[in-house]
């Protein structure tokens, strides 16, 4: 069973009088563990895809199958259920909450589920992004690529079934660039689907397969032949 | 998302802003406090209508003169003489009016009274022996004139006991036997009339806005001839035998009157009989409608205060936008993002609540303090209906002005929301 199948998607922005087509028929599947880059320039329309992947939005037309389920009729309610259990998102500008601890932070999405032991969970997350030490600091007191490792550990925290990267070293050094990537090969190794989403072949070139993007439609398809394996930070070894 | 997480939240977010909330709900705490005082004074001043019917004795009835109907209404300073001396005792006859236990004729006026070399100005009430049949009060020394001093218009002369603490307290001189000089203050006549004093009534506080302790007495027709000069009275008090024979007598006092003056028809009525009962009416009346009033103003305070509610909380959820779409992009429904907000507002208006009544019943108490310093026997009651209604009205408030704010929260698209700057 794959994990996403999408058939003859599209959308569309825009009223009767002045539509603006952004994505055009795309087609693809993707299997549970894969490590998928969506790549394309800015505007090429890799952004509304992944919103609509991750249940942010919704296609104009076509089919989009989510661990083999038609997604058409589901309410927003229960998009919002999905986004809570089977999604885990990294944003380019980390969006974590001002004037709010690590842990808080990390603990953000539990606050709408149904899990308990709140707490528990988000270290045991925090800890598989090596930053146990800062639980009780808050997101001014920490470096850029430490809030990235937040919102990753945040991402982790329900148990997803994929996490979606958009842009995830896009705000950091190559060094934090570098163990954000590597804590993401390492969480694709343990079985956990990613998709990326990126308009760098560097960052791409992580994955494991590509999917090309270019004015709304689906230009190329393939493996990643020469893949860059990051290499562990200093303080992430144990 | 259960209810106390929410709760917490909204806490927290509160507590991070801690000047802007209290500024925020400043116009509900006003609006309540507002109400709080206002019910409060309502009921005291209450209380202290009724305090003063049963102190001025049950059963009673007043006639006073007016003019006719078919002249208009009474002219301020005009001088109304149609209620005589004879129509007491033609209303004291038994046989005419047989359920009036006691027939008190009165004038009153502005007196200048003088001790040695001590001059103090007060108001005076020429009364007769009946006084004391009529009104509840007690003698701290001596005692009130009798008839025959009153008949026989003897120089004699009770004091309130503000009046006697006023002339006598420096001095320790017993008043009692001390002979005063009264004169009506509208006379230049130098001089005065020399009273003996033979008695002070004990202390009674205020009544009706005059203050009983700061008056003096004397015989009626020294009063009227050698005071006012004048042949006519300002009211005529009757104690009625039992409740149940007000109407009756209000009845038989109309036709004694009427009879007296020789009135025909009713347009040339030229007295009023009123009892307690319509006194306290009058002044319910009035009061309510104050209440009313200043209610309304509360309420207007309630609104204000409710706009600027919606006005921050509009702010609140403009700086708030990326967090708003984060809490949807990891799962939060529109609802529980409207909830949150509307939680927010209602909490806010909750604690301005809180706050008003705490200080509505402050000042009701130090206002209570106030009164009863003056000298009025004012009750501080505070109702618990006020207490909840304003509780109830400042929540209702919270959420009627944190509805628009909180529906553009929860509308907000998580995707333009992750993106605004």
């Amino acid at each position: 069973m794959n994990l996403i199948n999408v058939k003859n998607l599209k959308k569309d922005y825009g009223s009767d009088d002045l539509i603006t087509s952004v994505l055009h028929d795309l087609s693809f599947k993707i299997e549970k563990g894969e490590f998928v880059a969506i790549m394309g320039p800015s505007g090429s329309g890799k952004s509304t895809l992944m919103h609509i992947l991750s249940f942010l939005d919704r296609p104009t037309a076509g089919l989009y199958e989510f661990e083999g389920r038609n997604t058409e009729g589901f309410t927003d309610a229960y998009l919002a259920e999905l986004r809570n259990e089977r999604i885990g998102f990294v944003f380019q500008s980390f969006n974590l909450l001002p004037r709010t601890s690590v842990l808080d932070n990390v603990k953000l999405p539990l606050l709408y589920s149904k899990k308990k032991n709140h707490d528990a969970l988000a270290k045991k997350a925090l800890d598989s992004v090596g930053l146990s030490h800062r639980l009780n600091y808050y997101t001014n007191q920490i470096s850029g690529g430490e809030k990235q490792r937040v919102a990753l550990a945040r991402a982790l925290v329900c148990d997803p079934a994929v996490i979606f990267a958009d842009e995830p070293t896009g705000n950091l050094d190559s060094k934090s660039g570098n163990t954000v990537m590597y804590i993401l090969q390492q969480l694709n190794d343990q079985g956990r689907t990613v998709i990326l989403v990126t308009h760098e072949t560097d960052t791409a070139n992580h994955a494991k397969r590509i999917l090309r993007i270019r004015d709304g439609n689906l230009v190329s398809d393939e493996l990643v032949k020469k893949r860059t394996i990051a290499t562990p930070d200093q303080d992430l070894i144990k | 998302m259960n209810i106390s997480a929410i709760v917490k939240l909204v806490v927290k977010n509160l507590l991070a802003r801690k000047g802007r909330s209290l500024l925020t709900i400043l116009g509900i705490v006003i609006g309540v406090a507002g109400v709080i005082i206002i019910i409060s004074l309502g009921a005291g001043a209450q209380s202290l209508i009724l305090g003063q019917v049963t102190k001025l004795g049950s059963n009673l009835l007043f006639i006073e003169p007016t003019k006719n109907i078919e002249s208009g209404a009474p002219v301020p300073g005009l001088i109304i003489s149609t209620l005589v001396n004879n129509d007491v005792d033609a209303l004291r006859s038994p046989s005419r009016v047989p359920h009036a236990a006691a027939v008190n004729a009165a004038v009153n006026g502005l007196a200048s009274v003088t001790w040695g070399s001590k001059s103090i100005d007060t108001s005076f009430t020429g009364t007769d022996s009946y006084y004391s049949q009529v009104t509840n009060f007690t003698m701290q020394s001596g005692q009130f004139f009798n008839s025959q001093e009153d008949q026989g218009a003897a120089n004699v002369v009770v004091l309130g006991s503000a009046v006697s603490e006023q002339l006598f307290g420096d001095s320790g001189v017993n008043p009692i036997g001390q002979v005063i000089k009264v004169k009506s203050s509208i006379q230049a006549k130098a001089g005065g009339i020399p009273l003996r004093v033979i008695g002070v009534i004990a202390s009674r506080g205020s009544s009706f806005f005059q203050n009983q302790d700061d008056m003096i007495f004397l015989p009626l027709t020294l009063g009227q001839e050698q005071i006012l000069g004048i042949h006519y009275l300002q009211g005529v008090y009757i104690k009625v035998d039992a409740a149940e024979n007000i109407d009756q007598t209000i009845a038989d006092v109309n036709l004694v009157l009427r009879q007296q003056h020789r009135i025909q028809n009713d347009v040339n009525i030229d007295f009023a009989v009123r009892n307690q009962a319509d006194a306290v009416k009058i002044l319910s009346t009035i009061t309510d409608a104050l209440k009313l009033f200043l209610i309304a103003m509360a309420a207007i305070s309630l609104v204000v205060g409710g706009i600027g509610i919606l006005n921050i909380m509009m702010v609140t959820v403009g700086e708030r936008t990326r967090e708003i779409g984060l809490r949807k992009a990891v799962g939060a429904t529109n609802g529980v993002i409207r909830n949150q907000f509307l939680l927010e507002a209602s909490m806010l208006t909750g604690l301005g609540g809180v706050i008003g009544i705490i200080a509505g019943v402050i000042i009701s108490y130090l206002i209570s303090l106030l009164m009863r310093q003056l000298g009025y026997e004012w009750a501080f009651v505070i109702s618990w209906v006020s207490v909840v209604l304003a509780v109830g009205v400042s929540i209702l408030t919270g959420i009627v002005f944190g509805l628009l704010p909180a529906f553009k929260a929860a509308k907000l698209d998580p995707i333009e929301a992750l993106r605004y700057e």
